[in-house]
């Protein structure tokens, strides 16, 4: 059984395996697709129609891709700390709530050159505080962080709904929203942005907040790759028992890689809150924690493989609604379906294509 | 004094209707942890499994069919979890997470084309569902037995037998089941199949017993609940079992007071109470209220030496 | 021939086995008399544990043939060695701590489907057991509450209850305290008078003194002596065991010694479980000396290097290192170490020294990360830690030059010149050295222990932590020998031989 895990070449770890996992992934989706009645070639053509065929629709794409890379960047920047942090949804939540909070009390008196950067530092400042609270119990009460974040998800949601029905329910609203943000609170869209410098696209919900995330990318590739907390951090990940050795505080080390991540994770709240809705509203994070995970495990973990499988997510949720309106065989949880089958293929099963990838290369090593 | 009285049976009742779900998905998911695999995939198992009761009982007009395609369905993803975690030794977690998403987003994707109800299979009425027994208005139909009898099962089986015996050890040291010459692999996919199996019937009291047919997400971290409740008993049968009554009575208790203002107290907020089973965990897992002790191979792939 | 056949309940011929390219064990032949006492004696390495791993079926020899009671057999697995009533205490016990005495004794070997009769049949053997052979353990008692003694007892019982006519002992007593050691070896005694063929592994000279027949001594996997244990004495094993050292050449000149750089007084450690891992340890390096620790693995070193690098606080005494005093009320971190100018070589370059995953030019500044000239202003300078590594490379000869490539691909050897170099291009004042060449190619060995004296001349004080006892005479100025925790002699270099070290590091003299 040790053969599993024999080394191949570079290029085939880093680019091949994860291409055999996402094909089996996918091979598998065609599969379902064809069982419900549908020509899996003619569905694809839809999706990829429905993601990438009008400027509107790779609008969309991006701006679901947005949401992926925030998300994918907290479940990466926890994992190469050897922490598997499942409670991006909850943190990007309360992420919102510190975003809401910000400008519901702020929006009436500073300009948006301050509010906007304000509520974005709230959104990172609620997140990680959310994200703290399991750490904290991780590094000094042993709890284990996978179970903790999971919980922390559902109390969450419940303080939330609790929240928004009781307390920040707009006055004479019927539906648990805030009153609408002002305008100095508001992300500007990408439609917008790109007028003003005279190119003109069709409207869409892409919204400077993507600029955010790219940042966000470099930011954690300069953190991780080029810092020593990064260095830090990464030891620790690898091997905990080497970052000791190195004088790396662990505790320390957990509190700072899920802060970081938590405050990554309340990054979907500015594309959502700031940059769409403009108001609090429920639910509005549903998902995109989860996919982070995938996302994260696709890309590698790398900032710029992050970038690459969040532009593949947002092109297959966007894509799949498309295709939903278009196939009415099929619903835009097929999405959902692919995500979980990705997360199985480039996550549990890893593995899987090692031995036949072995079998192919075996003869060059 | 009448009327207490059968305000306490009916919550009773309600909370052992809301309980049944959580106390099957928790004696599964002990099976499983008790055998060193960690299952967060609970909730994806018995929605599946909720799913196939519904579309089965539906399409066959026999609940006795669902209950069996529930239990397959169910089986399937715990080969599935088995297969990525035993024979593959992947991340457990990973697993679990994925199964959880394939559920979510396969059971509406199936509703959807095969019953063009936006997900939901057609409202279930007659022998296509599982009928209470003896008391109507209690809902006492037979899973919910079938529940109560799963934890003394659970309890003898883990406590008093020659598998419960090498269940419990291979969940702590399986180099010690090895070197008995007990193969780890086969003990924890019974494992992990026996936590199918509850899993199953669990999905299945809530779209063909409790419920008139699926709705998408349904479990609505019923699956998650459980695995508080199996944290919460230690992973021990009887006092999981109690962690799953106290956390169906503490829902009974959240429909009732909706909107009733308690003396001295004011309005206790629904939501409070609902994230109750999620607090009580994390102050129990914080080190508050007592450690916990997870078996302590829980998460780790076994690897022979070379 | 037939006849002495007959009375072995165990013969070996000619057993071999290689793990890559390590000759563990060389075309090994031994003969077990049944109802006696067998001690085989040996260092870290001698192959010992592997021969018995082939006997009990764990490994499977290359050549050579297994007889029980004079039979060929085959041995795939532990199954089979049970199967011919052979039965495995493992230094690592494999007890359920969570489970009862009784619950680990049928742990295999229920004898049904339902738990209660074969309980019920454990313990009444359990109570013939304890009757026949004194061997008492509370069947009801949870393992975790029971003393490391104990637990053992229960293993010894686990293999009784199966059957087993031959037991075999892996370092029985490494876990035990002196009177629970002399407890076990009150049980063997018994059961050896009971007919039961016993065979100890150990590298404890009483031990062996003090119970067995006979003596199998091996060494570099090979046999080399077999002795009636009335016919031999502690000084005869102990210069068979060590052998003669062939000392590598190091030119080395005489120590020049400067002040003291580290000093330790009265060091203890105690683990969560009471057990004394480092008991009252003074030890004194100076400026320009090599201090070697030698002994065998598993006495207290790797938790001696730990405390002395800053990883574990001591529990009690204290430690001086360039003027730093340290003790449990006032901790340090290797991090404060480091900047103390106290460089350490782990002894586990995989686990410790580096992260596989890594590229080595990040292995390069491993622990250094925050510091001049590879971190300014919080970033770190990928360029100049490239070059660094390169540097590092060159003069520590570290093949192939690839700062770029992942620390795993580099050999044992390379990996651990690179370590070397990092911890020794600072110019440290103090190095702590464990297992320096451990698992490191022949031309590596000779640099590395070049490379130390070389530190050592330029006034460096290094302490040296070897289970090679030629790597510890060919590099120490002053040898330290550690047994069960505690420093139990020193010997100038000039002055060491062989048969007093092997003697002290089987704990049969404290000099």
């Amino acid at each position: 059984m040790s053969a599993l895990r024999r080394p191949l070449p570079g290029w085939v770890e880093i680019g091949l395996l994860p291409l055999a996992n996402i094909a089996l992934a996918f091979l598998v989706v065609s599969v379902i697709v064809a069982i419900i009645g549908v020509d899996p070639l003619h569905a694809l053509r839809l999706l990829v129609l429905g993601a990438l065929g009008s400027s509107e629709s790779i609008g969309y794409t991006l701006y679901y891709a947005t949401n992926f890379i925030f998300t994918g960047l907290a479940v990466a920047v926890a994992f190469h700390a050897g922490l598997f942090n499942i409670g991006g949804e909850g943190q990007a939540y309360i992420g919102g709530l510190g975003c809401g909070l910000a400008v519901l009390a702020l929006d009436r008196y500073l300009p948006g050159l301050l509010m906007i950067p304000l509520a974005i530092l709230a959104s990172a400042a609620f997140g990680a505080a959310w994200a703290a609270i399991p750490a904290w119990m991780q590094a000094w009460r042993g709890s284990h962080i996978v179970i903790t974040t999971i919980m922390f998800n559902f109390v969450a949601s419940a303080l939330m709904v609790y929240l928004m029905v009781n307390v920040l329910i707009a006055p004479g609203s019927m539906t648990p929203q805030s009153r609408g943000f002002g305008a100095s609170a508001q992300v500007p869209s990408m439609q917008a942005a790109l007028q003003w410098i005279g190119i003109a696209v069709a409207p869409s919900a892409l919204n400077l907040s993507l600029l955010l995330a790219l940042l966000s990318c470099v930011g954690v590739w300069i953190f991780l790759w080029h810092t020593p907390w990064g260095y830090g951090l990464r030891t620790m990940g690898h091997n905990p028992e080497a970052a000791l050795y190195a004088g790396t505080n662990l505790k320390r080390t957990t509190m700072l890689a899920m802060c970081l991540s938590g405050a990554l994770a309340g990054g979907v709240a500015v594309n959502e809150l700031l940059g769409v809705h403009h108001r609090l509203v429920l639910d509005f994070a549903a998902g995109y924690g989860f996919t982070g995970i995938a996302v994260a495990l696709m890309g590698r973990g790398h900032p710029l493989g992050i970038v690459l499988a969040a532009l593949l997510f947002g092109a297959l949720q966007q894509g799949g609604a498309e295709l939903a309106f278009e196939s009415p065989r099929i619903t835009r949880e097929m999405v959902v379906v692919i995500q979980g089958l990705v997360i199985l293929f480039s996550g549990a099963l890893v593995h899987l294509p090692r031995p036949w990838l072995q079998a192919l290369f075996a003869r060059r090593g | 004094m009448e009327e207490a009285l059968s305000l306490v049976t009916a919550t009773l009742a309600a909370t052992l209707r809301v309980a049944t779900p959580l106390v099957l998905c928790a004696m599964g998911g002990l099976f499983s942890e008790k055998s060193g695999i960690l299952d967060v995939g609970l909730e994806g198992k018995m929605l599946m499994a909720a799913f196939f009761a519904a579309a089965t009982a539906s399409l066959t007009g026999s609940a006795w069919m669902g209950v069996g395609a529930a239990i397959l369905a169910a089986e399937v993803l715990a080969l599935l979890h088995g297969f990525a975690c035993i024979t593959h030794r992947g991340n457990q977690v990973v697993s679990g997470i994925a199964i959880n998403i394939l559920a979510m987003g396969l059971t509406v994707v199936l509703g959807a084309a095969w019953f063009g109800r936006g997900g939901q299979t057609p409202p279930l009425t007659g022998t296509e569902r599982l009928n209470p027994i003896f008391f109507p208005v209690a809902g006492d139909n037979i899973l919910v037995y079938g529940a109560l009898l799963a934890v003394p099962f659970t309890w003898w089986l883990i406590a008093r037998t020659r598998f419960g015996l090498r269940l419990r050890a291979v969940g702590e040291v399986p180099l010690a089941v090895d070197a008995a010459g007990i193969s780890v692999s086969w003990l924890r996919y019974r494992a992990v199949l026996l936590c199918g199996l509850f899993a199953g019937l669990a999905g299945a009291y809530l779209s063909i017993a409790q419920n008139a047919g699926f709705s998408r997400d349904m479990t609505a971290g019923q699956g998650f609940i459980a695995l508080a409740a199996i944290i919460f008993g230690r992973w021990r049968p009887v006092p999981a079992f109690g962690a799953c009554l106290a956390f169906g009575l503490l829902d009974a208790i959240a429909i009732r007071l909706q909107g009733v203002r308690l003396p001295g107290v004011g309005e206790v907020p629904v939501q409070l109470i609902q994230a109750m089973p999620y607090l009580l965990t994390l102050f129990l897992l914080a080190g508050f209220i007592g450690r916990t002790v997870a078996p302590k191979a829980a998460g780790v792939p076994y690897e022979k030496e070379p | 021939m037939q006849e002495l056949t007959a009375d072995a309940a165990i013969e070996l011929r000619g057993i071999d086995k290689s793990f890559g390219s390590v000759h563990a064990v060389r075309g090994v032949s031994v003969r077990i008399e049944r109802g006696s006492i067998t001690g085989i004696v040996g260092e870290n390495g001698a192959g010992k544990s592997t021969l018995m791993s082939i006997l009990y079926g764990l490994y499977r020899a290359d050549a050579g043939e297994i007889l029980v009671d004079g039979r060929p057999v085959e041995m795939a697995s532990p199954r089979d060695a049970i199967g011919h009533g052979i039965g495995m205490v493992h230094q690592h016990f494999m007890l359920v701590d969570s489970f009862t005495v009784l619950e680990n004794l049928v742990l295999g070997a229920e004898g049904g489907a339902l738990l209660a009769r074969g309980l019920a049949a454990a313990r009444t053997e359990l109570a013939r057991l304890a009757r026949d052979y004194g061997l008492t353990v509370d069947p009801d008692a949870r393992v975790a509450d029971l003393s490391v003694g104990e637990q053992q007892r229960v293993e010894i019982l686990k293999v009784l209850l199966r059957g087993a006519r031959i037991l075999i002992l892996d370092e029985p007593s490494a876990v035990l305290t002196p009177q629970e050691t002399d407890r076990l070896l009150q049980i063997l005694r018994v059961l050896r008078d009971r007919g039961v063929t016993v065979v100890l592994i150990t590298h404890k000279l009483r031990e062996i003194l003090a119970v067995t027949e006979k003596v199998i001594v091996m060494r570099r996997g090979e046999v080399v002596a077999e002795r009636r244990t009335a016919d031999t004495n502690a000084e005869d094993l102990a210069e068979l065991m060590v052998g003669r050292k062939v000392r590598f050449d190091l030119d080395k000149a005489p120590a020049r010694k400067g002040e003291t750089l580290l000093a330790a007084r009265h060091l203890s450690l105690v683990d969560g479980r009471g057990v004394r891992l480092l008991d009252d340890i003074s030890l004194e390096v100076k400026a320009g000396e090599i201090v070697g620790i030698a002994g065998v693995s598993g006495n207290g070193q790797t938790e001696l290097l730990q405390v002395l690098s800053g990883i574990r606080p001591p529990s009690g005494g204290e430690f001086e290192a360039c003027g730093r005093k340290v003790d449990a009320t006032h901790p340090v971190d290797p991090a404060e170490m480091r900047d103390l100018g106290v460089a350490h070589v782990p002894e586990d370059r995989l686990r410790q020294g580096l992260v596989p995953a890594f590229l080595a030019s990040e292995t390069s500044i491993l622990g250094y990360q925050d510091r001049e000239p590879f971190c300014h202003n919080y970033i770190l300078d990928g360029p100049a830690v490239g070059k660094y590594c390169a540097d590092l490379m060159e003069r520590f000869d570290v093949r192939p030059r690839t700062p770029g490539l992942l620390s795993s691909s580099f050999s044992g050897g390379n990996q651990q010149k690179l370590i070397l170099a990092r911890e020794m291009a600072r110019d440290p004042k103090v190095l702590l050295v464990g297992q320096p060449t451990r698992g490191v190619d022949i031309g590596a060995i000779e640099f590395i222990r070049r490379e130390l004296v070389r530190s050592r001349d330029a006034g460096c004080a290094v302490l040296v932590v070897s289970v090679e006892l030629e790597e510890i005479l060919s590099l120490a100025d002053r040898i330290l020998v550690m047994f069960a925790g505690r420093i139990v002699g020193e010997v100038a270099a000039g002055q060491a031989d062989e048969r007093t070290l092997g003697l002290m590091m089987a704990g049969a003299r404290a000099a």
